[in-house]
């Protein structure tokens, strides 16, 4: 890299280190959003593996997050008494979603892909469905009501709900959560970027583009697409078990079928396998509703005096309309991935 | 001419609901030999070439490659046992570049996984220019490298013919099949094509063709097989295959060729 | 026994609507290889429309018999979801139609969620009951009770698959649609117009979702913007099950899927209640004594049979109880 691009990447490292503290003085909600954008766009990534890379349809990939955050849950609250670090509870849950992945993809990853789609879609409401009755006759779950009074990360004996003060600034718990979660985008962005120019992601890439081909090519098809459904399962999971730490609160509402939609439609949206057409998809439809929800109403009733579509159907909407209109007329997104752009590169 | 024995089909039948696609097809393929499949449409050739391949599983007989039966109906199986193909309507990873399609190829030879490939070993990175150099190698050797950054579909029809060969190579094969080559080139391209081939056997490849034009195969294979109707019928040098009544039957029954 | 029997008319009924959308499902599929996952949202507006149209002609107070208000309803929803159906093919399917596989089955969930909230935003966000007109008469059988409502969604389910039978396998617009099924390419050599067949598919589909919407409406006597999801689902499952691209497949499938989860839904409490186990007996005395019972899956986890019956298809006959075969082309 040229001296000016080292600059470059120093002002964006700098500008997103300054970021919770500017929002803070905004607001300290303005940083919690800042947060769950963070862990949406960690999601997109980890389904970037799984839809851009390998070219594999998942539609329940909430369910994974649900998984994750329900073994961060019960494993961290007075629910069942256990209070376990997260260090060792988070990689659990990555652990869990992946295994919940791998047999989830093992009967149905040697069919059509379109088999793939329809398994997963299911998946992610039995989930919800045992999430909510599993409450009954012994309480796993604690059913609809969700479990409360999570415990937040703990990291070196550092409260992450108190507010620290260091050099003068006071970091607000939202504040230090959104340097964790900053730290795992770091992560899931390298391991894209490290996969995708490998082995294993020009594998992934071959079996999307051509699986019969592949296969003749010598690639063990069913087991690169078990890898890439797995992990892109504990990803959804390592991003659930944050997600409970930082909201201290999970119920089986948190995990419906639009969640894993919102999350599609990121990665398609962006350029499906392109990392950061993901980042910047992902970026947008994170902020989009929150920008709706300060804009929509208040427009309503200026022009008609009342509110006739609320936020949360328009959001869906766009959702949804996103998907059709993306893959109508930008099928390889609205910044679609160059491989022959991230050769050129390699070579100079 | 005749080395020892590489391939061996034994009695191979296959049948696609009613039809008998194939029906007791035996061949022998001699190590560094150029061996001819033809046969009039629907005669069964690509059929044999898709079960030999693995891609489809067979309904009948084993074939031994270097004296280990293969575990048809596992295709990367049989790739990493030295079988590689390439397919008559040319199929290439459209969305990869050229060298990447053939870095592909070297999958099956190579072992970094996830983790390696997350954590940038010393060993991946060492694997991986390894994979680079000689991706870069096949693609001279074919003569397609100053297209090495092009995404293989904006390759022309003949190169692409190339790219296609070129990632059979990468994957270290003994015995490249090859399933109509020449189909939708011109002369030109068809010269270039058969130096090619012969290049591969004088390099101690041994090539399976299948192939429509008939002049092509005469004048370059060793050896010639006919199929009729799923049904081996001639096994022989061109010039006594060519003489065969039944063989001439064949062809003008099926309207000629 | 008489829990038996109630459960086999009950998944009876529920079969049979399951069947007609089965019905879309595999017709589509067997031409385009989609899964059109919006089908079940058209099910869901066409009990939306009936609803509404019943609902109005009540309010209006015209002294009109129930069955009329019902096939009114059936006669509104029909054309709605057919020009429904008719727009998707059009606009979102047939412009990816040699797109790469993802593709369309992108646009297929995002053309779900639109019409989803599109219904949200006509029909509100609560559960619409569906005015009780008719007087439900139960006849005894067997121990167990049918009543007219459930009588009448077979026996026209049954009416309306054997239509659909003949029309497929006698008329010429029906063998057109075979053919395309069979091979595009050749039906179109044989002068078959593929957009025309793929579209008239994608409307008939809606005409029979339609029906089902309104079965499915009167039958539980309630609609909500979301009900096409779980149907769809299940609706699908039963596709496979029967195999997909197949008729009957669908018919059979849908009756089928209908009676594990009926009788599912009716054993598995008795099945799973761990007092019932001597083995487990013994370690929850407490709860177990004077008849108390440890019900580890009740009566809610009914909409899992349906997905578990889908996994266990794919697991062992992919292809499904009257499919052929399911391989890639070559």
């Amino acid at each position: 890299m040229s001296t000016k691009k080292w600059f470059g990447l120093a002002l964006v490292v700098l500008a997103l280190l300054a970021l919770p503290l500017v929002l803070t003085s905004v607001g300290t909600a303005w940083v919690r959003i800042t947060n769950l954008a963070i862990l949406f766009v960690f999601l997109a990534l980890g389904l970037n593996i799984v839809v851009g890379m390998a070219g594999l349809l998942d539609l329940g990939y909430i369910a994974f997050f649900a998984v994750g955050a329900y073994v961060y849950a019960l494993l961290a609250s007075p629910h069942f008494g256990l209070h376990l670090p997260f260090w060792i509870i988070l990689p659990l849950g990555a652990l869990f979603a992946g295994m919940a992945g791998a047999i989830l993809g093992a009967p149905t990853l040697r069919l059509r892909g379109d088999y793939l789609a329809i398994v997963t879609l299911g998946f992610g409401e039995i989930v919800r469905i045992f999430m909510n009755n599993l409450s009954q006759p012994f309480n796993i779950t604690n059913g609809p009501k969700g479990i409360t009074l999570i415990d937040g990360l703990n990291v070196a004996g550092m409260n992450f709900t108190a507010t620290h003060t260091l050099f003068g600034i006071p970091f607000t718990g939202p504040a230090k959560y959104y340097y964790v979660l900053l730290i795992l985008l770091t992560l899931v962005i390298v391991v894209n970027l490290r996969l995708q120019k490998s082995r294993i992601g020009r594998a992934w890439v071959a079996i999307r583009e051509d699986e019969l081909a592949a296969k003749a090519a010598g690639i063990n098809t069913r087991n690169m697409k078990l890898l890439a459904f797995a992990m892109g399962a504990s990803f959804g999971g390592t991003a659930g078990g944050m997600f409970a730490a930082m909201q201290g609160f999970v119920s089986p509402e948190s995990f419906i079928l639009h969640e894993s939609i919102l999350v599609l439609a990121m990665v398609v949206l962006g350029g499906m396998g392109n990392v950061w057409g993901v980042l910047a998809g992902a970026m947008l439809l994170s902020f989009v509703p929150e920008f709706l929800r300060y804009t929509v109403e208040p427009v309503q009733q200026m022009l008609f005096g009342k509110l006739l579509v609320d936020p949360e159907v328009l959001r869906m909407l766009i959702f949804g309309g996103a998907l059709v209109l993306t893959m109508r007329f930008r099928p390889a997104g609205l910044w679609p991935e160059s491989r022959h752009k991230l050769e050129m590169n390699e070579e100079k | 001419m005749s080395g020892e024995v590489l391939l061996e089909a034994r009695n191979i039948g296959k049948r696609f609901g009613g039809v008998q696609a194939l029906k007791d097809v035996s061949l022998t393929i001699r190590a560094r030999e150029i061996y001819g499949l033809i046969g009039p449409n629907g005669a069964g050739k690509t059929t044999f070439f898709n079960v030999m391949t693995g891609l489809y599983p067979r309904d009948g007989g084993e074939v031994l490659f270097g004296g280990v039966p293969l575990e048809l109906g596992t295709p990367y199986l049989v790739a990493q046992a030295g079988i590689a193909r390439t397919f008559q309507n040319i199929r290439l990873f459209g969305n990869m570049t050229a060298i990447e399609n053939v870095m592909v190829g070297r999958h099956v030879r190579t072992h970094v996984g996830v983790f390696g490939a997350i954590l940038r070993t010393p060993g991946q990175r060492a694997e991986e220019a390894a994979i680079r150099r000689r991706a870069d190698e096949l693609l001279h050797y074919v003569g397609i490298s100053h297209r090495a950054n092009d995404l293989a579909r904006n390759l022309s029809y003949g190169d692409q013919r190339r790219l296609e060969i070129a990632r059979a190579l990468a994957t270290e094969p003994q015995l490249l099949a090859l399933d109509e080559p020449a189909a939708g080139m011109n002369a030109t391209e068809t010269v270039a094509l058969r130096k090619l081939i012969e290049g591969l056997r004088a390099d101690g490849l041994t090539v399976l063709l299948i192939e429509h034009d008939v002049k092509l195969v005469m004048g370059l294979c060793d050896r010639v097989a006919v199929l009729d109707y799923g049904e081996k019928i001639a096994e022989d040098v061109p010039g006594v295959v060519q003489k065969d009544p039944k063989v001439i039957e064949a062809y003008l029954g099926a309207g000629g060729d | 026994m008489e829990i038996f029997a109630q459960q086999i008319i009950n998944g009876l009924t529920a079969g049979s609507v399951y069947a007609l959308v089965a019905l879309g499902y595999t017709m589509v599929y067997g031409i385009i290889q989609l899964i059109n996952f919006a089908h079940g949202e058209v099910v869901m507006i066409g009990g939306m429309v009936a609803l509404t149209v019943i609902t109005t002609l009540v309010g209006m107070g015209l002294p009109l018999p129930p069955i009329v208000l019902v096939l009114a309803g059936i006669i509104a929803a029909i054309p709605i979801c057919m020009a429904i159906g008719y727009l998707l093919e059009r606009a979102a399917y047939r412009p990816l139609r040699h797109a790469p596989r993802l593709a369309p089955l992108i646009t297929a969930i995002g053309m779900s969620i639109v019409l989803q909230q599109v219904a949200l935003l006509i029909w509100g966000r609560d559960p619409k009951a569906f005015p009780q007109i008719m007087e439900n008469q139960s006849f005894a059988i067997g121990g167990a009770s049918i009543t007219s409502v459930q009588i009448a969604i077979i026996l026209m389910s049954v009416v309306i698959m054997a239509a659909l039978t003949w029309f497929v396998y006698r008329t010429r617009f029906g063998i057109a649609i075979r053919a395309t099924a069979e091979d595009v390419r050749v039906a179109a050599l044989m002068g078959v117009d593929a957009n025309r067949t793929i579209a008239a598919t994608f409307v008939i589909g809606a005409g029979l979702a339609a029906v089902a919407g309104v079965m499915y409406g009167t039958y539980y006597g309630i609609t909500h913007y979301t009900m096409g999801f779980m149907l769809g689902l299940k609706a699908f499952s039963a596709a496979v099950l029967g195999g997909i691209g197949n008729l009957a497949g669908a018919m059979l499938g849908g009756i089928l899927l209908g009676l594990v989860e009926a009788l599912g839904a009716g054993y598995i409490g008795e099945f799973t209640d761990l007092c019932r186990w001597p083995l487990v007996d013994g370690l929850l005395v407490e709860r177990c004594a004077n008849g108390g019972n440890v019900v580890l899956f009740g009566s809610n986890y009914q909409d899992v049979f349906a997905f578990m019956v889908l996994i266990l298809v794919l697991v062992f006959r992919p292809s499904g109880l009257l499919g052929e075969r399911v391989s890639e082309r070559a």
